[in-house]
């Protein structure tokens, strides 16, 4: 069902689709392009208060440019606070977070695209529209906007589906469009939240597969939160395990060989018997 | 729907009003109402009769009804610009929200047969006191259904869209307008079918045309046959532009009910 490899690897399209410059330096990270230094995402000492109650503290993360960083943590643990703090839809307490340089939250939004946990796509607009509207916020006009999201719904193998609504699509097909529809921003780093949770267990596996995919031929510096250890340790370069409320960074997990072709063999191997067990300690509040 | 079950659905209400009518008819024609009424038999005319009345005054029905009908279309399209603009007015802003609601809501206990005079002695027998009514009676059911459509929108997807760049206006054009949409609907049939009330209280307020004031004229004149023609009239006018209205909601909200899972 993946159609990752059909098409040409290697080919940026966060530029291809996007008319404006990008403005951070991991905008210039295409596979084959030589990388750009510094981190495209630097975070410190971050905290984030809600009132009396304190959902994270003393973060520190960074991730280099071109990187999938997995955080997994307890419910609760301010995953969700985490990445609204990081896109700039939220203003954190305490700490700095840079996209490139250090920014404010005004000046972070511009530099990221969210994928919330539900697909949120619009029920009144067809599958192939709510995969262009970032386009069309930017002002494209309707035509425009459908041209340059209708080659990247083929290659997410979502042909045919163009003009479908969304309560038509399949769970695994609506997590598909919204993923488009958060790289059509065209944003530097993408942050997914619990992008898969939704679905059951077959197609998210299936999806998991896609996502490895979609990375392997097109890398994005990416946040992505989940509770699913093993979702995180499949598709992460590196695992941040997060501790109860207020939320920290137990430990970070190193992946030594992320986003395998065959998942199967991939998950089920010694080496990542290891990590999931040292994963599951770590959550269960075990120091390792 | 099967044809069948369509033809029931259609079959059974128009069984229930031919035996009504069937009973009237019978009733009149043997001054049944009239005895136990205590009236003249003239003034209790049958079904036959009404219709008899449709047809020979049919010119001058139609006259008045195109009155009504103009009054009614343009104090609907008032009511309707006005409403939505408010109900966008309240979504947007804390302090008009504060400052207005009270004041829409006291709007509505201000019985129109008391102002419907007023607003005649101030702007005459001409047209604009009617869509004043009009409106007045419209704007409500569609300024507070728009209104919660709007404040019922997924807090989430204001947040997606900013973060694919949308400030205020495109968050308020691209999902909270079309998801407030059915809402704004709901109100608008109510809208329409009270704006022919609205209508006649008007013209018996100031008038010397439309239904209504063919209505007051005739039953003045106890030609209770033209009377409750003008009636059958006026409410065929509702039932067709309810239909209209309806029509046009479901060409516009054409996507499923359940927006997210």
């Amino acid at each position: 069902m993946v159609t990752k490899r059909a098409y040409p690897a290697a080919t940026n399209t966060a530029a291809a689709y996007s008319e404006e410059p990008l403005t951070s330096s991991a905008a210039n990270d295409a596979p084959g392009a030589p990388p750009t230094p510094g981190p495209a995402i630097d975070i410190r000492g971050l905290g984030h208060r809600y009132g009396d109650l304190a959902a994270l503290a003393g973060i520190d993360l960074t991730v280099p440019p071109g990187e999938v960083l997995g955080i997994v943590g307890p419910s609760g643990c301010g995953k969700s606070t985490l990445l609204e703090i990081v896109s700039g839809l939220r203003e954190q307490s305490e700490g700095t977070v840079a996209i490139g340089v250090p920014r404010a939250a005004p000046d972070r939004l511009p530099a990221c695209a969210l994928m919330p946990q539900r697909d949120l796509l619009l029920p009144w607009l067809s599958a192939l529209d709510n995969a262009a509207i970032a386009p069309r916020i930017a002002g494209a006009r309707r035509e425009r906007a459908r041209e340059r999201a209708r080659p990247l719904f083929e290659r997410l193998g979502l042909a045919g589906f163009e003009s479908t609504r969304p309560a038509e699509l399949s769970g695994g097909m609506r997590q598909r469009v919204a993923f488009l529809r958060t790289l059509m921003a065209g944003k530097p780093v993408l942050l997914l939240d619990e992008p898969f949770a939704a679905l059951d267990a077959i197609t998210r596996a299936q999806m998991q597969s896609w996502l490895a995919g979609v990375l392997a031929d097109d890398a994005h510096t990416v946040l992505l939160v989940t509770h699913d250890v093993e979702e995180a340790l499949y598709l992460s370069d590196r695992v941040a395990v997060m501790t109860a409320r207020p939320g920290r960074i137990a430990a970070t997990l190193e992946v030594p060989s992320p986003r395998a072709s065959d998942r199967a063999a991939a998950v089920t191997s010694p080496r990542f018997g290891d990590l999931r067990q040292r994963a599951l300690k770590l959550l269960a509040g075990e120091t390792s | 729907m099967s044809t069948r079950a369509r033809l029931v659905a259609l079959a059974a209400p128009a069984a229930v009003i031919l035996a009504l009518l069937g009973l009237w008819e019978v009733a009149a024609q043997w001054d049944l109402l009239a005895d136990l009424l205590s009236i003249r038999d003239f003034l209790v005319p049958a079904p036959s009769e009404i219709v008899q009345a449709l047809w020979e005054e049919r010119a001058l029905l139609a006259e008045d009804a195109w009155v009504t009908l103009r009054e009614v279309l343009a104090g609907f399209a008032l009511a309707l610009v006005a409403g939505l603009a408010l109900a966008v007015l309240l979504h947007l802003s804390e302090t008009a929200r504060r400052a207005l609601y009270p004041l829409l809501v006291a709007s509505q206990t201000i019985p129109i047969i008391v102002i419907a005079p007023v607003l005649v002695v101030w702007f005459g027998f001409g047209i604009v006191p009617k869509l004043l009514i009009i409106a007045l009676i419209c704007f409500f059911p569609i300024t507070v259904n728009a209104y919660d459509g709007l404040r019922s929108v997924d807090p989430e997807l204001p947040k997606m869209l900013r973060t694919l760049g949308a400030g205020r206006r495109q968050i308020l054009m691209r999902a909270e307008l079309p998801w407030a949409a059915p809402f704004a609907f709901s109100g608008a049939k109510i809208a329409i079918a009270v704006a022919v009330i609205g209508a006649v209280f008007a013209e018996w307020a100031g008038s010397n045309e439309g239904l209504g004031h063919l209505i007051l004229v005739s039953s003045g004149e106890l030609s209770t046959a033209l009377t409750f023609a003008a009636i059958a009239v006026l409410s065929a006018i509702a039932i067709a532009l309810f239909a209209l209205l309806a029509l046009v909601e479901r060409r516009v909200v054409d996507w499923r009910e359940e927006p997210f899972r």
